[in-house]
């Protein structure tokens, strides 16, 4: 698995840019990630006052990462829309990431990169989208590995699954932290900066149920797809996603790496994962066709 | 101003006979088994009731229109394949679609079958919209249940194409086709078994005077003796976040759009969408007649206000996203 790459996908959750500069450049310094996508995917409201953006692409370039922009994954408004067009505008320079088919449609007949918030469920989308210039392809966590390996068969374009963090389950034009907090979206005051990983989602038992990120909702569980990572390389899926979470990440992508150069097997990398993260409960049933919640032993 | 088409569901040919007396525009509906959204039990056309239904509607001048609106499956892309052919074979009024490849098949096959993007497609922008219709040449888009009236007025004016908009029933508070939340708690979802919150994964749970509804073991609601019990939908529960308890991402609602058609006919919308083809005759007259009436007072100038709250979920109603108060 030794040319498997790993990549550091967009940051989902509204932290300040002192914590995301901060982040980045540990990550820039110490994480053996080979892929770094940057870019507000949730929330156009979140752009406005960050500016961490061209000091972190220097430090991660400088390191030897290579950056990807990530756009918006839900394009309502002429705002939306300004911020798409300013992505797309980036082409010449970086491989934007769409999320949406307005982005699609902006790099269309350029080199992109396609989200996992654009629907691949079949060869012939994949197809579609490579013929309009989608060098890289992060699938759905939704697929079950039958899905993958078919996809994988067919593919020209880099393929990317999630093996880390939270699941993007859904996105709306309302917002639920807000509402969370008996704000609306447009008096929103940033309720959702005060959960780095998300707000979590009990049922009225207690169970733990989901997560909310302000306009998105998440999986309670993270996903964790570390035992399943040599079956994904045989069928020649090579890049593999870490969603970020305010966890010690370098050390988190460190014990993917490990895992990948068979440095360390399932085991020990699922005991490294968790000694690192010992409150949260992992899953990995997409990949078993399974709920997405659940663990399946492998 | 354009004349709104009222579109009706339909989830049988009875049902698509009741829709189209009760004087809809267009009825839409699906064949029996995946390839479409409303993938139930005991539910859906064969071919041959296709068939059988658009010689009823045409007769009356209504129009019937295909959903096969769901994603083909990797390695198994036969049944939603066979679907369209029928579909074009039978000369369905049109079809209506959400997959990439399955619009790039269709519009490739049988070019003078006419495409309407599904509301899974999560098409949400002009710029979306127009790349669908320069790539497939859909004729029509039903627009995702995120937007406001005026964000659909500014869309109206940058596209070619006409725009549906859903009027009445069960309302998704997520972008649609863009959702698995479904599938990560029960393993089933829209996008890739046309089910969510499926009826085979609920259970009832009565706990003294009160009831409990339940989805693969997670309770969604608890309801007290003086409450009306609704269906558990994952997103229309009740859950805890921030130390409060209630309902988080959706009340127990159903939209209603008869108090705004004449702000969306000003916003160029050209087709009305009811939800629901898992719900009976009785209801489908019921809400197609008082559609009717209130479009065709809509026509006159005249606003007609019907509550229908005897056929709403939890007995409430809302406009949802096309008041900005909602979001």
């Amino acid at each position: 698995m030794n040319k498997s790459k790993l990549s550091l996908g967009p940051l989902l959750f509204n932290w300040n840019s002192d914590k995301i500069r901060d982040f980045y450049f540990a990550i820039a310094d110490e994480a053996p990630v080979d892929h770094v996508y940057l870019g507000e995917v949730v929330c156009s409201k979140r752009i406005a006052g960050k500016n961490y953006m061209l000091e972190a692409i220097e430090r991660l370039e400088n390191a030897g990462k290579k950056v990807i922009i990530s756009g918006l994954m839900l394009v309502l408004d002429d705002r939306d829309l300004r911020v798409m067009a300013d992505i797309a505008e980036m082409a010449s320079d970086y491989l934007i990431e769409a999320n949406d088919m307005s982005a699609v449609s902006l790099l269309w007949g350029k080199e992109h990169a396609i989200g996992p918030f654009i629907n691949i469920y079949n060869e012939a989308t994949l197809k579609y989208y490579e013929a309009g210039g989608a060098k890289r392809i992060s699938l759905a966590s939704e697929l079950p590995a039958s899905s993958l390996r078919t996809l994988a068969a067919v593919a020209t374009a880099e393929l990317e699954v999630q093996v880390f963090g939270r699941l993007p389950l859904a996105i709306s034009s309302r917002c639920y932290h807000a509402r969370a907090h008996k704000l609306n979206k447009d008096g929103c005051q940033y309720v959702c900066n005060r959960d780095p990983d998300g707000l979590s989602v009990d049922t009225m038992d207690g169970q733990k149920f989901l997560a909310i990120n302000g306009l998105q909702t998440l999986s309670y569980t993270y996903c964790s797809l570390l035992a399943e990572l040599p079956e994904m390389a045989e069928m020649g899926i090579n890049n593999f996603r870490l969603s970020p979470h305010d966890v010690d990440m370098v050390r988190v992508s460190q014990v993917f790496r490990d895992r990948l150069d068979g440095k360390i097997d399932a085991a020990q990398a699922n005991d490294a994962l968790e000694a690192e993260m010992f409150a949260i409960e992992f899953s990995n049933g997409y990949y078993h066709g399974e709920a997405g919640l659940k663990q399946i032993s492998v | 101003m354009t004349k709104l088409e009222l579109v009706s569901p339909a989830g049988t040919p009875a049902a698509l006979r009741v829709a189209v007396d009760a004087g809809a525009d267009a009825v839409y509906m699906g064949f029996r088994d995946e390839t479409n959204a409303r993938n139930f039990p005991g539910l859906n056309f064969s071919v041959d009731e296709l068939a059988e239904a658009l010689d009823y509607a045409h007769a009356k001048d209504a129009k019937v229109m295909v959903a096969i609106n769901t994603h083909a499956s990797a390695g198994n892309s036969e049944p939603w394949i066979k679907a369209i052919d029928n579909a074009a074979r039978l000369k369905a009024d049109a079809i209506i679609m959400a997959d990439v490849g399955l619009l790039d098949y269709a519009h490739r096959t049988h070019p003078d079958l006419p495409l309407h993007l599904s509301v899974q497609a999560s098409a949400s922008n002009a710029v979306a919209i127009n790349h669908y219709t320069r790539e497939f040449g859909i004729r029509r888009v039903v627009l995702p249940r995120v937007l406001t009236v005026p964000e659909i007025r500014d869309i109206n004016g940058k596209i070619n194409i006409k725009t549906e908009v859903f009027a009445f029933g069960g309302m998704c508070p997520m972008a649609e086709g863009r959702c698995s939340m479904s599938s990560y708690i029960t393993g089933k979802s829209p996008n890739m078994n046309g089910v969510c919150s499926p009826a085979s994964d609920v259970s009832y749970v009565q706990q003294g005077q009160n009831l409990k509804t339940n989805l693969s073991g997670f309770t969604i609601n608890e309801f007290g003796p003086n409450e009306q019990a609704g269906y558990p939908t994952l997103c229309k529960g009740r859950f805890t976040a921030n130390d409060k308890t209630g309902y988080l991402f959706e009340e127990p609602t159903s939209l209603n759009v008869t108090d705004i058609l004449l702000e969306l006919m000003e916003a160029g919308v050209s087709a009305l969408k009811i939800e629901g083809r898992q719900r009976s005759k009785a209801y489908v007259r019921e809400v197609v007649q008082n559609f009717r009436k209130a479009i065709d007072a809509a026509e006159r100038g005249e606003r007609l206000v019907i509550e229908m709250d005897n056929l709403s979920e939890g007995g409430q109603n809302t406009t949802g996203a096309y008041n900005k108060k909602w979001m």
